[in-house]
């Protein structure tokens, strides 16, 4: 089966790269570690945005579904683990600054 | 099709607010608006399913987990305040512009898209490819919540033991 994508691909294109910069560039500018984690975040919204675009534009809405479950499965559990990281850093260091991360051993 | 355009810009300039503000607590809510609108906007392309997990579990359980980190921290003295809004603000300033320029730019990009996809046949609804076609996803995801309660398990029990 072939499909052709139609013209409004660039109309989710457009805002798909609008939030890919968005987060990105929250994550690079901050140095407060739960900022990156909302960064992050933001990165995850703009693939999950692509992912049902594609869908919508392949007609798969279907599959494109079974897989965004999956990205917010994973999404979850990843921001759970890292905000516990980050409450450890927190107690261990008394600051949430990304600079800190440069005492610890290893 | 205006309608739907204006609900990605103001899901983009909810974005935008969580990245620039200054409080932990206003960015989680507009990380919360942006979930909350992303899962209007998976709505209106036919995604339902995903759209309720979106809403219930990225605006709803996400928000709360951040706003437990940041009720966990101890708030910075005015000075420290200062002077991290003052570094933060410029490099944080040129986003709103940089934003508007690749959406400006990106607009005039007509092109006539050439991809061609080649897909197998069947789609049907997403139970039927959730639980027949997708099952070594399910067990994945399985695994990872799995993993990320035993991780979160592990943090806490070594600052049990740090205490101790």
């Amino acid at each position: 089966m072939t499909i052709e994508i139609p013209q409004s691909f660039w109309l989710y294109f457009t805002f798909f790269v609008l939030l890919l910069v968005d987060g990105l560039w929250c994550m690079l500018a901050t140095r407060n570690l739960v900022r990156i984690l909302i960064g992050l975040e933001i990165l995850m919204k703009s693939v999950t945005f692509f992912l049902i675009a594609a869908g919508y534009l392949s007609g798969r809405m279907a599959l494109a579904q079974a897989l965004v479950i999956t990205v917010i499965v994973i999404e979850v559990v990843v921001v759970v683990v890292v905000a516990g990281i980050i409450l450890g850093f927190y107690r261990k260091h008394d600051s949430l600054d990304v600079g800190n991360t440069r005492r610890m051993k290893g | 099709m205006i309608w739907f355009t204006l609900l990605l810009v103001v899901l983009v300039l909810a974005a935008l607010w969580a990245s620039m503000t200054t409080t932990l607590l206003r960015s989680t809510l507009g990380l919360a608006l942006a979930s909350a609108l992303l899962s209007v906007v998976m709505f209106s392309m036919g995604a339902t399913l995903a759209a309720v997990m979106e809403l219930s579990v990225c605006a709803g359980l996400i928000s709360v987990v951040l706003v437990s980190v940041a009720s966990l921290t101890r708030p910075r003295s005015i000075q420290e305040e200062l002077a991290s809004r003052r570094s933060r603000l410029r490099r944080i300033w040129p986003l709103p512009l940089v934003l508007i320029a690749a959406g400006v730019a990106l607009s005039f990009v007509h092109a006539p898209v050439d991809i061609v996809l080649h897909l197998p046949k069947g789609d049907g609804d997403v139970r039927t490819v959730l639980w027949s076609l997708r099952q070594l996803d399910l067990f994945g995801q399985i695994l990872i919540l799995l993993a990320g309660a035993l991780g979160v398990l592990v943090l806490f029990r070594k600052e049990a033991k740090d205490d101790d």
